[in-house]
């Protein structure tokens, strides 16, 4: 069982969306692990068509983490800002953080300017 | 650098961070509708327009042909501008704490509560369809003590429509305060009766007439965000630096009946 699987904090505590978030994170977190089992096991065995088998589920548990991820980014502004700044790019990972940061006259000037507010849903008084 | 063109202002890392928290921590009260609609993106500046699914017939270029045109509904750039004074900027990278930020006081009043009035009254002009234009009507008044039975008139006409729970409840800025001041006969809070009616918040909702019931269960109230609320920068001279709070959106009703307005 994945490390994340239950809440850290008393149920009670906690909003409707970080429940929700915590969810969705403990799944991303469960297909990455299978992903590297499945990875493993490939290597391993010397039977062909179940190495075969077990590369097509592993591929599949890909997908159900990216589908995943996209539920999270489409929910968490600084998430989508992130993702807007390292994902599809060639080059430097570094490099593009050190752009982010600190490429212009001031690291703030620089960022996007978004408060990063997004959905209050699950947060109403 | 992006279109809100921060790195041109005469404003300090410290400025920045200082300016972004005060307007997101004045922002955040009054942004009723995010905390009762779902909410779509951000999917950036560049995003210009919903597609709607549907079309309009329009003439054929030559006899034997049939034409249509896809509908979209296209977001609205919102901006509230305001101003900071350079001395004020200065004393702030001195360690004051005590500095005069009105002005963006009133630029996030005005910003959220014209994104309430889009979400709940509309916006003609822009093609928004409010939520309380299309759905049922009850008349509640202005006797708060009186309010639960009217709350759960609502309630009982959105269930009797299948739409199911939990509901919230926007209340203008008014209504609020006569529910949060009023106890019914026996003593009992209004505000805590309504919410065991709803079984889901009461939000403080300026720019809202009267009042909205409306389920939060999903799928009938999109706030579809294009650039999300964000602080750019106009101009400056050597006493002062213009700034302003934008965003573009749109916001679209799918399920009209999984709301009751109350008029108050």
């Amino acid at each position: 069982m994945a490390q994340s699987a239950g809440l850290h904090e008393p149920e009670s505590r906690l909003n409707a969306e970080t429940i929700d978030n915590h969810r969705a994170l403990a799944s991303i977190q469960e297909e990455l692990e299978a992903v590297d089992w499945y990875a493993q096991r490939v290597d391993a065995t010397t039977d062909p068509d179940l190495a075969a088998v077990l590369a097509h589920n592993r591929d599949e548990e890909k997908e159900h983490m990216a589908m995943t991820l996209e539920w999270l980014r489409r929910r968490d502004p600084m998430l989508d800002q992130h993702l807007r700044t390292y994902l599809f790019t060639s080059g430097s990972i570094l490099e593009l953080e050190h752009e982010e940061e600190s490429g212009g006259a001031s690291s703030a000037s620089d960022s996007s300017g978004s408060l990063g507010i997004g959905s209050l849903k699950g947060s109403g008084r | 650098m992006n279109h809100l063109l921060r790195s041109y202002a005469p404003i300090s890392d410290e400025g920045w961070s200082e300016l972004d928290r005060e307007v997101h921590e004045r922002l955040l009260p009054g942004l009723a509708g995010r905390r009762l609609v779902d909410f779509s993106g951000p999917s950036g500046w560049e995003h210009s327009a919903v597609d709607l699914g549907r079309v309009t017939d329009i003439d054929a270029p030559a006899a034997g042909l049939q034409a249509a045109q896809r509908r979209v509904l296209p977001l609205v750039e919102l901006r509230a501008g305001f101003t900071v004074s350079r001395a004020e900027l200065r004393d702030l990278d001195r360690g004051a704490v005590d500095l005069d930020f009105s002005s963006v006081d009133s630029a996030a009043k005005r910003t959220a509560e014209a994104e309430n009035s889009a979400v709940f009254h509309g916006w003609k002009s822009a093609g928004i369809v409010g939520i309380a234009d299309g759905c049922p009507k009850l008349t509640a008044g202005t006797a708060f003590a009186d309010f639960p039975k009217h709350v759960a008139k609502a309630v009982e006409t959105l269930l009797s429509a299948g739409v199911s729970g939990p509901y919230g409840l926007a209340l203008g800025p008014d209504g609020y305060t006569g529910v949060v001041e009023t106890t019914e006969h026996g003593g009992l809070i209004v505000f805590d009766h309504l919410r065991e009616i709803l079984g889901g918040p009461i939000v403080w909702a300026p720019g809202v007439k009267g009042a909205v019931v409306l389920s939060l269960r999903g799928g009938d109230f999109l706030f579809e965000s294009g650039e999300d609320l964000s602080v750019g920068y106009q101009h400056h001279d050597a006493e002062n630096v213009d700034l302003y709070i934008e965003e573009s959106f749109t916001f679209r009703v799918a399920t009209p009946e999984a709301a009751v307005a109350l008029n108050i």
